[in-house]
């Protein structure tokens, strides 16, 4: 008999989500976690005596507390938090920045929707047509999973500009694929940021981790830091041992890999004959600390999505970085009880890992430098200039994201071919997080908490899968 | 387990599923599924629940059976009549 039920690759908040299932209902379960920070995509680091998050700028799928249906009312039950666990507060107001239109949206989707009719009135009636749809996906439309969204939305939705100006923002905080993305997950995406909302903990991304992880320890679960996962040794179509960086190896009966599905292939001594195609989108992302609070400065929006060219681009851009487009966001802005400890903004746009890849250090350094200028000259211009204010910064590139998260190409989300089943070609390893198919935060975690339902929750867990899964069409 | 006792421990699960929610007005013969919203993940959890703490298996047929609390106390109340209170 191995030593564990399950084993799991990866402390992000899928793997982490997984395991508190799993030791929940008494399974022998490890996580394995290469670094010595859990959280993986979603994590935080101290530097200067000031805390960073990375990943999450904004908890999406916001509900308020007595919410019944959702995701996160599911993910809260599904995992027993109290809503206070997680402290979500909502964000103020964020905004879509294009050429000559400005779309405000905030948690309340009359916003957005009263915006669209002002901004575009010849399209008021197409918008609804779309909303209707996208609300309705899960009964009417689910033949439309696969199917390009671009296409899709194109059949309601006339002008290229009200078009690109709705997938900026879904595009920047899910998009694996360039160009366009799957009907499916577009609806998904736009229910979760439109519609229910945007909202971050005033502790930032360590209050969803912390707890995860805390949970996970009190229900009896492993949690191993500094245990990277070399290569899996497999044998008649299953994982039959687990080497780890140092050469000790584990042993569990089954595996739910959080490395993604390239890179959990990659791990396994037989490949399949198709592996799938590895993401190509990255990002960079500056955090400027601001001695002010940002909207004393009149930086007073929570997110801002901005493209600045007659066509918005999501491909993997030729140079280091895209500063045509980006994302501002200033975690100050959400309604807490209390302000933030310091004035933060966060900049991020697209950037090539091939290039940042290639530069020597110095290069890299310089690199760093030049793009932190330029990609802030370039919000500046969709924001109020709280340059004079910056008392501290950090950037991260390309690099950084494949280090810390082991995504080939430090792709954020991952593969442009997702794996909704989470099964594999070896009979005893399956795979949820990104490349599951769900993404944000909290798809993270329900992707973790679906694949520990459907796969390793045991013998009746079999038929309960199927339960589970019809379930999760919803989310 | 006497009906009121198994009644108690379909509470306790209840309250342990949804932690926010109040359970002291919910009526015993309205569907769960319209008093507390829940969901199929939901329902699944209540027969894990049943599982783990009094090793009471509940075949997937039978998940009708958990509309309601009454319902739920009458389908368990022979299953359930000779374990001990936990």
């Amino acid at each position: 008999m191995s030593a564990y039920d399950t084993i799991i690759i990866g402390a992000g908040v899928s793997g982490l989500a997984a395991g508190i299932r799993l030791a929940y209902y008494e399974k022998r379960v490890c996580i394995l976690e290469r670094h010595t920070m859990i959280g993986g995509l979603n994590s935080f680091y101290r530097l200067g005596g000031r805390n960073y998050d990375v990943g999450l700028h904004a908890v999406t799928n916001y509900a308020p507390k007595g919410t019944h249906k959702g995701p996160l009312a599911r993910l809260l039950r599904q995992l027993r938090f109290h809503w206070e666990d997680f402290a979500l507060r909502p964000q103020i107001g964020s905004a879509i920045a294009f050429p000559g239109v400005c779309l405000r949206f905030n948690n309340q989707f009359e916003l957005f929707r009263s915006e669209v009719h002002r901004g575009f009135p010849a399209e008021k009636d197409h918008f609804e047509n779309l909303a209707a749809a996208v609300v309705g996906y899960d009964d009417a439309y689910a033949g439309a999973a696969g199917q390009s969204a671009r296409s899709v939305v194109g059949r309601w939705i006339k002008d290229p500009l009200l078009v690109d100006m709705i997938f900026c923002p879904l595009l920047f905080y899910g998009g694996a694929r360039e160009h366009d993305m799957d009907f499916g997950q577009f609806s998904i995406m736009f229910r979760s940021i439109f519609m229910e909302g945007l909202a971050r903990p005033w502790a930032g991304v360590r209050q969803i981790l912390k707890n995860l992880a805390r949970r996970f320890k009190q229900l009896g679960g492993e949690l191993r830091l500094r245990a990277g996962v070399r290569r899996m040794e497999v044998d008649r179509g299953r994982v039959t041992r687990i080497i780890l960086d140092d050469g000790t190896y584990v042993e569990g009966d089954r595996v739910l890999s959080s490395a993604g599905l390239v890179e959990t292939m990659r791990l396994c001594e037989e490949t399949p004959t198709r592996v799938p195609a590895a993401g190509q989108l990255s990002f960079i992302e500056s955090v400027s600390i601001l001695d002010a609070e940002p909207r004393d400065l009149g930086c007073d929006r929570t997110i801002v999505f901005f493209n600045d060219s007659d066509k918005f681009r999501w491909q993997k851009p030729e140079q280091l970085v895209d500063v045509r487009s980006g994302v501002i966001c200033c975690p100050n802005n959400f309604q807490y009880d209390q302000p933030l400890d310091e004035g933060v903004v966060r900049v991020t746009a697209l950037a090539n890992y091939d290039g940042w890849k290639s530069l020597s250090r110095d290069e890299y350094l310089a690199a760093k430098q030049t793009w932190y200028d330029r990609m802030i000259a370039q919000a500046v211009r969709f924001v109020a200039d709280f340059r004079p204010r910056v008392i501290a910064r950090d950037t991260f590139t390309p690099t950084t994201i494949k280090h810390y998260t082991g995504h080939e190409n430090g792709a954020v989300y991952g593969s442009p071919d997702k794996r909704k089943s989470g099964t594999t070609h070896l009979s005893n390893l399956f795979i949820c997080g990104t490349d599951q198919g769900l993404v944000g935060i909290i798809g993270a975690m329900l992707s973790g908490i679906v694949m520990a339902n459907r796969h390793l929750l045991g013998t009746r867990a079999d038929e309960a899968g199927e339960v589970a899964a019809a379930g999760v069409v919803e989310v | 387990m006497s009906p009121a006792e198994i009644k108690a421990a379909i509470l306790d699960i209840l309250e342990n599923i949804a932690p926010d929610e109040d359970l002291s007005g919910l009526v015993d013969d309205v569907p769960l599924r319209e008093q507390l919203e829940l969901d199929s993940m939901d329902f699944l959890d209540i027969v894990m629940e049943l599982r783990k703490r009094y090793r009471v298996q509940v075949p997937e047929d039978d998940y009708v059976e958990l509309a309601t609390v009454n319902s739920t106390v009458n389908y368990l109340a022979p299953l359930m009549k000779d374990l001990q209170k936990a």
